[in-house]
């Protein structure tokens, strides 16, 4: 399944580096998103937009994760070239990478 | 235990003005917070201030005052706003006027000023985050430096009988976090209540961001009524404790998921957003829905204050030349592929000195690269677009006629082409010791008294 069917999610920016949340709907799955939603997955889906690093924190309070992408968005929000400067269309993006439902979870 | 209830107006400079009015009207609201200065707007600002010295505060400014200014001194309601962009103090003698032109004259109109700090930035030729370099090395292309001021100078205000209080560069957050100060007198080093504090800012600095703007996403995220959005009220307790709810009747909703999606929103570490007034930890943070459109935020907590403040430097980087044209029907796909290698060879040939260019199609991979979209189908329709990064205008100028062009000498049924050319004001940051910034409370003086 898709990352969609079991948690929403939001871009920020700060510059050049975009962080996007995941969140769990049902806090059952968060620990779906803590063994698959990876900083390397999150790196290998977004090739060719981050340039940095992927860095992951844990909300285990709220069910989420927040990944801090650095060298993302073209140079930073005021001088990118890109049509989505401030890249908060990424969220959605995110939300495409492939989940293994495990048994016994939705 | 002592309630009060702070309603966010704007959660951008160009932001929606009916749901300001709503809150004035119907929200209980004892205060009105208008967050309106984007990253690089104090850089934009400087340079209408330069050309004008009675300018450079928001465009907006009269139009939002004019509408809300009537209804908050009926009520009592206290507006704090960083509208005075690169001018707080010509911002608030123009609210002062408009005050007096509405009839209300015993208005208490001041500005917090201080926030810029060009010049000792220069002195110590600080170095630059984002790049190698420092602010000498700029030169001519430096145009504004303006710290991030903390909540005490607007709280400052609001204890001297400030009604509105206007301020340039300023931590949003610190905007909410001014009223809470001046209501509950909290101390300036219980970071654990500036923690919270600076949640409930964080949370409503973007309006309507944590009342269903920015969330829709059906049918897995329905929002009702997006076209009638409530804006945000944080009902705040003494003790720091804190309900985000919004207008009853007006449209979006409050949910655990929205305020998650906004208590992360723009945050790095959670351990440490670091703001002038505290270092506050989002880590603990817990969220209960407690009614409808009626959220519970707890847990906000924090640690000492930097010994800095951020500085936002603005700077001339560049300029940058665009064109798009559109192609659409079967084979749309290879005709805008082909649109954009001719393209790329007429910027080689033509000799167009750009430093990066990106070569887009909107529609296809514009958004997220060739890479990501790759798995994506065939469209019915693409618009080419061609951007560049130049050091001169007339350099930036081609680059948007060499996609013009192609409506005589490129593919079949190009259309809608459009062209254009800008400098870019860019924002970069210093970190400034912080006794180096001294922000003042002026008051407006004269008729307003």
């Amino acid at each position: 399944m898709k990352l969609r069917e079991i948690a929403h999610s939001r871009t920020g920016d700060k510059g050049n580096t975009s962080n996007i949340s995941v969140i769990a709907y049902d806090e059952k799955d968060y620990p779906l998103l803590l063994e698959q939603v990876t900083s390397e997955r999150v790196r290998a889906h977004f090739a060719g937009v981050v340039e940095g690093e992927v860095v992951r924190y844990e909300l285990p309070n709220l069910s989420a994760l927040n990944f801090v992408m650095t060298q993302t968005l073209g140079g930073g929000v005021t001088r990118s070239l890109a049509l989505d400067a401030h890249g908060k269309s990424l969220s959605s993006a995110l939300l495409d990478l492939e989940i293994e439902a495990v048994s016994g979870k939705k | 235990m002592r309630t009060i209830r702070i309603g966010s107006g704007a959660g951008y400079s160009g932001d929606r003005i009916e749901p300001a009015i709503e809150l004035a009207e119907k929200g209980g609201i004892q205060y009105l917070v208008f967050e309106c200065l984007g990253e690089r707007t104090v850089a934009l600002a400087q340079q209408a201030r330069m050309k004008n010295p009675q300018n450079g505060f928001d465009p907006l400014l009269e139009e939002r005052m004019r509408a809300v200014l009537p209804l908050c001194a009926a009520k009592g309601i206290k507006i704090v706003t960083n509208m005075g962009a690169a001018n707080p103090a010509a911002a608030a003698r123009k609210t002062a006027e408009i005050a007096r032109s509405l009839g209300l004259s015993s208005l208490k109109v001041a500005a917090v000023v201080g926030d810029d700090v060009l010049e000792p930035c220069k002195e110590r030729d600080l170095p630059i985050m984002e790049f190698d370099g420092t602010i000498k090395q700029l030169g001519n292309r430096l145009l504004s430096a303006n710290a991030y001021l903390g909540a005490e100078p607007m709280a400052e205000a609001l204890n001297a009988g400030a009604d509105v209080v206007i301020t340039g560069r300023a931590s949003d957050p610190a905007l909410f976090l001014a009223p809470m100060l001046h209501a509950f007198g909290w101390a300036m080093d219980d970071w654990n209540l500036l923690g919270q504090g600076t949640v409930a800012g964080h949370l409503l600095e973007c309006a309507g961001q944590i009342t269903g703007g920015y969330f829709a996403d059906p049918p897995y995220k329905d929002v009702p009524d997006l076209a009638r959005l409530g804006f945000p009220i944080g009902e705040i307790g003494e003790d720091g404790s804190l309900v985000i709810t919004k207008v009853e009747g007006s449209g979006g909703a409050v949910t655990a998921q929205t305020c998650k999606e906004q208590l992360l929103y723009e945050v790095h570490d959670p351990r440490r957003y670091i703001q002038p007034d505290v270092t506050a930890d989002f880590s603990k943070v817990t969220v209960e829905e407690i009614g409808k459109d009626r959220v519970r935020v707890s847990g906000g907590c924090g640690s000492p204050r930097p010994s800095t403040l951020k500085v936002s430097v603005g700077y001339v980087d560049s300029f940058i030349g665009e064109g798009q044209i559109s192609y659409a029907g079967p084979g749309a796909l290879a005709r805008g592929r082909l649109a954009l290698e001719i393209v790329r060879e007429r910027l080689k040939l033509t000799g167009v000195a750009a430093s990066e260019l990106r070569f887009d199609l909107i529609g296809v991979d514009s958004l997220h690269g060739s890479q990501v979209s790759a798995r994506a189908g065939e469209p019915y329709e693409v618009r080419v677009r061609v951007t560049g990064r130049t050091e001169n205008l007339r350099e930036a100028v081609r680059i948007g006629n060499e996609v013009e062009t192609l409506y005589t000498n490129g593919p079949a049924g190009g259309g809608g082409a459009f062209k254009s050319a800008r400098d870019v004001v860019a924002v970069a940051s210093v970190l400034l010791p912080r006794e180096l910034a001294r922000p003042q409370v002026q008051f407006v003086e004269g008729e307003s008294r």
